[in-house]
């Protein structure tokens, strides 16, 4: 069976379009608040959804990330409420792919073999956990696939190409090129300086190549997407579910940023 | 050394950064191949003469190694039991065994071209020892230490300015030191390139948690001459205390192979061991997982949420442990207990009292214990407890703690 992501990157190469990617963290606001964001990414232009998992020590992320993750575990947010939310997308919709981003240990915590088994039920489709590089494969990445769901690794300004091999080698769905050195929300990317990174990557796996950290704005999605096959958009984000705009507000943001990465 | 090496304690960690299961290398991308950089330079410098010439000579003439090894007889006398002595690695500079390891790390740093050292301190031992350190070398120095450790530890925060240091208190989580080392690691990830981050324990991903040890081995290792020229046989007991477990790894480590040496690590039970988490026992009230880089025993609750320690010393609360800890209570090699806030602060008077050592809080968890045991132990029996600090950083926690206002002349009894 064709995986939700591959079928949606087929979607847009068939429609000429780069992919737009959007984060919120599952719990952020609250439960219902976050269900409601979650089901309208679809209709606001989202490709695929990247769901994060609350976790105390987000030690790979910026302010704006950190304080989201404390919002939601304030609220009582757990790895069982976070399936929840993807189950709840699935009610009504079937097609747009759901990345879990998160850290490792709420997930060793559960049980890899149930984790997975739990996560598969719920209608999610691939796990970005920052904190397992390729050293650590046979903790959850080798199972995952196994399992049916997409490994996604990150690439970094720091991966050389003496690395990347190993970066690409259990890497499935698409590569997250992360664009600077440093945490989410912090300073803009630059597409000239993403452009050679995205090529140099593309030349060594026949992957999508999508881009995230630091995209901002409409102008700077569609010009990360331009030079890659998609750009991600997270702290910009979250900073309007923070300053408490309404969902609808909070949405048509994410379609302005939407409409920047499909008009690459 | 063991004859048979297939059977020593003294192996680990394997390639993968192992002890058994615990340790490895759980890092986000940006870091990994800065991460193994270090391990091929450690690993040259491990077996190059000019970096041992180099550490041992600072060791001797800048840090004041070797660190005494002291017969404690009046607290021998009042305990009536067990031969009590103590490795005094609180009279190092900067007062306490941390400087032993931030000068291995600074060599190292100084080997790969990096300027600007990064740091997490609890206590502010740590930071003192690094920021002493960059001082000594002309490096760039940022330490950064939860606000609410600031706020405890104010005379160490301002060695740190004074040694030239930059200080940033963390506010995210609770302002501890696993707060602290979460901000240390995503500066590093932002500056990797320029940036070399010392870290102040046994814990973090591959090669820390062993370099760091192979540093603080020296305590052990003197330990064992010392007592040999003391008492021309080993020691029964070794006991040390645990936040993250350096000056406990330090002084275990060359003791691992001796099979007659009992080894207890001694956890900052807090206000008890219980439900209610009030302590920083990561062995004893925690389970398995994953944080700052490696898997260990950590304190968190059932969905795998890390929780916030507790300890009226500031060097011990940290929720994890070294992964080698974690490997040595799973095999049995040591014994791993728990001593309260209360408990630490009787054993700090009666060491000041008996012997005339103001001991830091930390050390005081591990005197505690031997208050505990040697009273009955038969007096042939040798105890050596690692004075891994000293007390100055303390006395204002402590003067809280038992009722003297500070701020008067005569320090009065408060009601």
């Amino acid at each position: 069976m064709i995986s939700r992501i591959d079928a949606k990157f087929a979607e847009l190469q068939a429609r000429g379009q780069k992919a737009f990617v959007a984060y919120v963290m599952a719990g952020d606001p609250n439960y219902e608040a976050s269900v409601e964001i979650v089901k309208g990414l679809p209709g606001a232009g989202v490709d695929i959804i990247e769901l994060g998992l609350p976790f105390t020590d987000p030690m790979a992320d910026g302010p704006t990330i950190q304080l989201a993750g404390q919002r939601a575990l304030e609220q009582g947010m757990t790895l069982d409420k976070t399936l929840d939310v993807a189950r709840a997308l699935r009610e009504t919709d079937d097609t747009t792919p759901i990345v879990m981003m998160g850290y490792y240990n709420p997930i060793y915590s559960r049980g890899v073999d149930l984790f997975l088994e739990q996560a598969k039920e719920a209608g999610i489709d691939g796990l970005i956990i920052v904190d397992l590089p390729p050293e650590e494969d046979s903790e959850l990445c080798i199972p995952a696939q196994n399992a049916g769901l997409n490994f996604i690794r990150l690439s970094t300004p720091t991966t050389d190409d003496k690395r990347l091999p190993t970066v690409l080698q259990n890497t499935s769905g698409f590569v997250y090129y992360v664009s600077i050195t440093g945490i989410t929300g912090s300073a803009a990317a630059q597409s000239a300086d993403v452009a050679p990174e995205v090529s140099r990557i593309k030349s060594a796996t026949d992957l999508p190549v999508i881009v995230g950290f630091g995209i901002k704005t409409p102008e700077a999605s569609r010009d990360i997407a331009s030079v890659a096959d998609g750009a991600v958009v997270g702290s910009a984000i979250v900073e309007r579910i923070a300053a408490g705009d309404s969902t609808a507000d909070v949405l048509a943001f994410v379609k302005s940023l939407a409409d920047g990465a499909h008009s690459a | 050394m063991p004859e048979d090496l297939f059977n020593s304690f003294m192996n680990g960690p394997d390639e993968n950064g192992r002890f058994g299961k615990f340790g490895g290398r759980f890092v986000s991308e940006t870091l990994m191949p800065l991460i193994l950089d270090l391990e091929a330079e450690y690993e040259r410098a491990k077996t190059d003469d000019s970096f041992w010439a180099e550490m041992n000579d600072l060791w001797t003439h800048y840090v004041g190694r070797p660190s005494p090894l002291y017969f404690a007889e009046r607290l021998t006398e009042r305990l009536g039991g067990a031969k009590i002595y103590m490795k005094r690695d609180e009279l190092n500079h900067t007062g306490a065994h941390k400087i032993n390891n931030v000068l291995g790390q600074i060599i190292l740093a100084r080997r790969m071209g990096k300027t600007r050292i990064i740091a997490e301190t609890g206590a502010g031992q740590h930071g003192v020892a690094t920021a002493t350190v960059c001082a000594k070398f002309g490096l760039k120095c940022v330490v950064y230490m939860g606000a609410h450790d600031v706020e405890r530890q104010a005379p160490n925060v301002f060695r740190m300015r004074l040694l030239g240091a930059e200080v940033i208190p963390v506010t995210s989580g609770r302002g501890t030191l696993k707060d602290a080392m979460n901000d240390a690691l995503r500066d590093w990830v932002t500056n990797v390139r320029d940036t070399f981050y010392c870290i102040g324990t046994v814990a973090g991903p591959h090669p820390y948690p062993a370099m760091v040890r192979d540093f603080q081995s020296i305590i052990g290792k003197e330990c064992k001459e010392q007592m040999n020229a003391a008492e021309g046989r080993l020691p029964d007991t070794i006991i040390a205390a645990i936040g993250g477990g350096s000056n406990a790894m330090g002084l275990f480590f060359p003791f691992l192979d001796d099979a007659s040496v009992n080894i207890i690590g001694v956890e900052a039970g807090g206000k008890g061991v219980n439900d209610k988490m009030e302590h920083c026992a990561s062995l004893t009230g925690g389970r398995p997982g994953v944080l700052h880089g490696n898997r260990t025993y950590l304190l968190q609750d059932d969905d795998g949420q890390i929780l916030e320690g507790f300890s009226i010393s500031a060097g011990l609360d940290y929720p994890g442990i070294g992964p080698e800890h974690s490997w040595l209570h799973e095999i049995g090699r040591a014994q791993y207990v728990a001593i309260t806030d209360k408990e630490a602060l009787e054993a700090f008077q009666l060491c000041c009292e008996t012997e005339g050592i103001i001991p830091a809080l930390e050390p005081s968890h591990a005197l505690a214990h031997v208050m505990k045991i040697a009273p009955d132990l038969p007096k042939d029996h040798i105890i050596c407890m690692n004075m891994c600090g000293r007390g100055d950083k303390d006395i204002f926690t402590v003067a809280r703690h038992l009722g003297f206002d500070m701020s008067g002349p005569e320090g009065r009894s408060v009601e």
